[in-house]
């Protein structure tokens, strides 16, 4: 059987059952150093303030610096925004905006038949179109004959609208991306003034280099208003989303998620210790925490990610909640530290923001392969809890888990994200803190009957020690322990039952999570679930929804808790009478639940790097179930 | 629960947990452990504030005998582990426990960290230039030839030499000594105690049964005062059985020479005074070896500097006395839009 989806682009139809009006996909792509990511950035924004919802997707080239007009230096950034919820990135774009030949090259096809490409013509040198690797000018041939163009030189508009300032020719041409943005912006009836603060606040007020961002910003702006695009162009009005009332924000995973793990130890009542060695998509988690030492914080940057997860298992022996991060790569290091946290039951994050392959891999495109890893990949029976986050926003309430499980069982536990959810932002309903419960932690103080591993009768968890506490002195470590004591034991009858001991600790905890609940669909069953977890949610949810609307029998079903399963899962699950995983890997969610289950299960399986479209998700559901 | 702690009155076996020791008979480790015990006793250390921690092998055990707070973890990482529970508590008095294998082979990395960041904890290196746990393969400190069960034909590669690496990552604090010089063990064990900031302690360890002797040429007595030199900061480098031989900078070259007072010329002032916060002398001196030049015991280097964790907690507190941080306040900060 082949389970692997095919990746073939879909580039030519639209996406299923999403009218333009409510929606509009928007891909922005140049150089590396064209500033797109920026552009993109400013755009959300503005988009967010708009009370538009939106999703985004940036996509990053793996290289620093590329050379210039390069294929593999394109940078690229996607916005779906629309009135009404928006769940995912989008598939097809409806406009691309190229600020080179390569950008162009690398995306043209991905745009919907008659959608519109903008161009900037001043970029199309013969030696720019030579490196893209084009060998007739696309706008000769009939290249792009599928889509509507908009050819404008907006390199020579940008030196023109700069020209006032005293700004070298080099930081004028910089401000191309501020001219574009600037056109988009009348493209879709958004003001300019949130983007011109943050200008003059980046480069400094009336600074020439504001100044000349903010005049290349404005005649983009203008340059809508007065040139003859509007034959080519329809200016487009997207309506406000009703969004329940509340303070909204746009938030990425990796701020949710390091944010969500402040809130998470502010509960518990504990200090942080987040130790960290960098690595793509993980690092941006280091970099917000290591400002965040006002809430109590101490960040880490260590030698090697071993030294990363030993160095938060001794600030969690020592009291505070040790926490560690890192991408596959730097996950596999941290292998025998986490079994050392497993064995001496002590508490421990290990956030894993997935990224694309073994070994190296795709570093900036996303994944997630990491799941056998995390459940199973380590020596000896060392089960350990997995959850994961489904959605930038989702990352804050997921880390907040992850503590409590951590905390209330004295073991670590992995916190799954990955690449596609740490860069993308998404509007977000700002919660508060009293929002939450706390639960608050107590470390053992009391010399009385004290034993290391002694157990508390609901959860198994052991107590926690710190050392420095009077009277408590005592040893602890990786070779077997003898139950109760804690000292070290070879006996055989020993090592079954702190085998079996540590199993049901974990186990236990499927007691202790919610319910699996059905995200849409039908609780009781029908013909088809479609379950996934992580960053899968927006695409499956909309597909689910729109085949719903279709008038199909199918459910969603999204894991948060992927290990323990919640306790209802498998029973859920046979209600189906069809049970199909998607996931952005080559079937390890699917062969997990097999595992788990006789049921026949199957699955839609992608490993492009590129998170999965909803358009695929439908074909796959489509092609299991009939009306 | 108030308890009145008395360190002063707390004796060497006071130290002492209820495990039962099982090195093997005869070996060195039962002498540095010993050493340890009387040395924490006699500076009143307080056993719920001192924490071992170790990676794995036999010195690494350690732990376990001790009625302190203790952490086996595992091989080659307890510098990490030891950064950690520094961070998050710099009160307590941490001790990492290793041995040549643990701390130079396959944690060599978090060895060199751990010193050139300067985190305060006390590193005793157990160095009996062999793997023990694991049944004797040659280590990264074995001589080149050393013959055992992975070298059946004598080992090839360059051993290290634990002190000079230590200088060379930028450690404050050298020290070398023998398990069985339990008087001078202690009196390095305070001093490293006493040094804020990474103190690294070479002990040179009997393994019994796989590298008996290895040492005996300049630890067996009748050897002992010929080849061996105890330095004092601000005392002449001199040494052996007359009290005669000294340690003085070769004329004419840049390294040093061991010369005979009385003889050739030579006279007492002629002879190096030790500057334990000479980092060029401490590099020449850790190199010394038989049977040329005695072996430099004792502390070698100190020059203290900021350690690492002090300087993490300053700017935690830094940034914590210009307001607490409030979670919800930071949550809606930047961009936010209100919709009612
Ligand atoms: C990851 C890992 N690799 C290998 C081992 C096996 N091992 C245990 S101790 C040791 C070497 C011990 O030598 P040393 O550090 O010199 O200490 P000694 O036993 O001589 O005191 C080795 C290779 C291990 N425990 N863990
Ligand atoms: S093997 Fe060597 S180092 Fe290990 S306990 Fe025995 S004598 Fe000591």
């Amino acid at each position: 059987m082949n389970l692997q989806a095919d990746p073939s682009k879909n580039g030519i139809s639209e996406t299923a059952s999403v009218s333009d009006t409510e929606s509009i996909v928007v891909r922005f792509a140049g150089d590396s150093g064209d500033g797109v990511q920026l552009l993109g950035g400013q755009f959300s924004q503005a988009t967010a303030l708009d009370h538009n919802s939106l999703a985004t997707f940036p996509d990053f080239p793996a290289e620093i610096r590329a050379p210039t007009g390069t294929t593999y230096g394109v940078s690229a950034f996607q916005i779906k925004f629309g009135s009404r919820e928006v769940k995912t990135s989008g598939d097809t774009p409806d406009v691309l905006v190229a600020l080179n030949p390569a950008a162009l090259k690398v995306n043209y096809k991905d745009v919907r038949t008659g959608g519109l490409i903008v161009l900037d013509t001043g970029s199309f040198t013969a030696r720019n179109l030579k490196k893209a690797g084009f060998d007739v000018d696309p706008r000769e041939d009939d290249t792009l004959g599928e889509y509507k163009t908009l050819e404008i030189d907006i390199s020579t508009l940008t030196l023109e609208a700069t020209k006032p300032f005293e700004v070298t020719q080099k930081e004028a041409l910089r401000a191309k991306n501020m001219w574009t943005l600037g056109l988009v912006y009348w493209m879709y009836d958004r003001t300019t003034e949130a983007t011109e603060k943050f200008i003059a606040l980046k480069f400094g007020v009336n600074s020439p280099v504001a100044n000349a961002n903010i005049a290349a910003l404005r005649a983009g702006h203008v340059y809508g208003e007065t040139a003859e695009v509007s034959g080519d162009v329809q200016r487009t009005h997207v309506a406000e989303v009703e969004f329940a009332p509340g303070e909204y924000r746009l938030v990425t995973g990796a701020e949710a998620l390091s944010w969500g793990l402040a809130a998470g130890c502010q509960l518990a009542g504990l200090d942080m210790t987040f130790c960290s060695y960098p690595i793509t998509p993980s690092s941006p988690i280091l970099h917000i925490l290591s400002r965040l030492k006002n809430f109590g914080i101490t960040t880490f940057q260590a030698e090697d990610e071993i030294a990363a997860a030993c160095s938060a298992i001794g600030a969690s022996y020592a009291g505070n909640m040790g926490i560690t991060a890192s991408s596959g790569p730097g996950i596999a290091l941290k292998t025998e530290a986490i079994g050392l946290a497993i064995s001496t039951e002590l508490p421990l994050i290990i956030v894993d923001t997935q990224r694309a392959g073994p070994s190296t891999g795709l570093p900036t495109k996303t994944e997630q392969s990491d799941l056998f890893l995390t459940v199973w990949g380590r020596n000896g029976d060392a089960p350990m809890p997995v959850v994961s986050a489904r959605s930038p926003s989702d990352c804050f309430d997921t880390a907040i888990e992850a503590v409590r499980l951590a905390t209330k069982y004295m073991t670590p536990v992995f916190l799954l994200s990955d690449g596609y959810i740490a860069n993308a932002a998404e509007p977000w309903l700002i919660p508060s803190l009293s929002d939450y419960e706390a639960f608050p932690v107590t470390h053992r103080t009391e010399p009385e009957g004290f034993l290391p591993f002694s157990r508390d009768e609901k959860t198994l968890a052991r107590p926690w020690v710190k050392p420095g506490t009077p009277g408590l002195m005592h040893r602890i470590g990786g070779i077997e322990k003898a139950d109760g004591t804690g000292n070290i034991s070879y006996d055989p009858n020993n090592h079954q039952k702190m085998t079996n001991l540590r199993t049901a600790k974990i186990d236990g905890i499927a007691k202790d999570i919610p319910l699996q609940s059905v995200e849409l669909g039908n609780e009781t069953g029908g013909d088809l679930a479609v379950v996934g977890w992580g960053s899968t949610y927006g695409p499956i949810n909309r597909a689910v929804a729109n085949v719903l609307e279709a008038g199909l029998s199918v459910s969603h079903i999204h894991l948060r808790h992927v290990w323990p399963l919640p306790s209802n899962l498998i029973e859920l699950l046979s209600k189906f009478d069809k049970v199909l995983v998607a996931e952005m890997n080559n079937g390890q969610l699917l062969t997990f639940l097999r595992s788990q289950t006789r049921q026949d299960i199957e699955g839609h399986l992608k490993v492009t790097g590129q998170p999965l479209t909803i358009r695929e998700v439908e074909d796959a559901i489509k092609a299991r179930v009939r009306n | 629960m108030n308890v009145q702690v008395e360190p002063a009155k707390l004796k060497a076996k006071d130290f002492a947990s209820d495990q039962e020791v099982r090195w093997c008979p005869g070996c060195g480790d039962y002498a540095i452990l010993k050493a340890v015990q009387v040395a924490l006793a006699e500076m009143g250390a307080e056993p719920d504030n001192t924490v071992f921690v170790s990676g794995i092998g036999c010195a690494a055990r350690f732990p376990y005998y001790m009625a302190t707070y203790g952490f086996h973890t595992i091989h080659g990482r307890a510098p990490a582990v030891a950064t950690g529970v520094k961070l998050a508590n710099p009160d307590l008095d941490v001790w990492v426990v290793s041995g040549d294998g643990d701390a130079l082979s396959i944690g060599g990395n978090h060895l060199l960290h751990v010193l050139r960041r300067n985190v305060d904890v006390q590193f005793l290196l157990f160095n009996n230039e062999i793997y023990g746990l694991t049944k004797g393969q040659y280590s990264p400190t074995s001589k080149v030839g050393q013959k055992s069960p992975s070298t059946p034909q004598g080992s090839i590669d360059a051993p290290v030499d634990a002190c000079t690496f230590a200088l060379g990552c930028n450690a404050r604090f050298v020290a070398r000594g023998i398990d069985i010089q339990a008087k001078n063990l202690g009196h390095i064990f305070k001093r490293a105690r006493d040094h804020k900031g990474a103190s690294f302690v070479e002990i040179i360890q009997n393994c019994i049964v796989f590298n008996d002797n290895a040492f005996a040429h300049f630890t067996e007595k009748s050897a002992a005062e010929d080849t061996q030199i105890h330095v004092v900061h601000g005392e002449r480098l001199i040494f052996g059985a007359e009290g005669n031989k000294g340690l003085r900078i070769k004329p004419g070259a840049f390294e040093l020479e061991v010369v005979t007072i009385g003889e050739g010329g030579v006279t007492e002032q002629d002879i190096l005074f030790h500057d334990e916060t000479n980092r060029v002398l401490a590099g020449l001196l850790v190199s010394m070896k038989p049977p040329e030049m005695p072996v430099a015991l004792g502390v070698i280097y100190c020059d203290p500097a900021p350690s690492y964790e002090a300087a993490v907690r300053e700017q935690v507190e830094a940034a914590k006395s210009k307001g607490l941080g409030d979670l919800d306040v930071l949550l809606r900060s930047g961009n936010t839009w209100t919709v009612t």
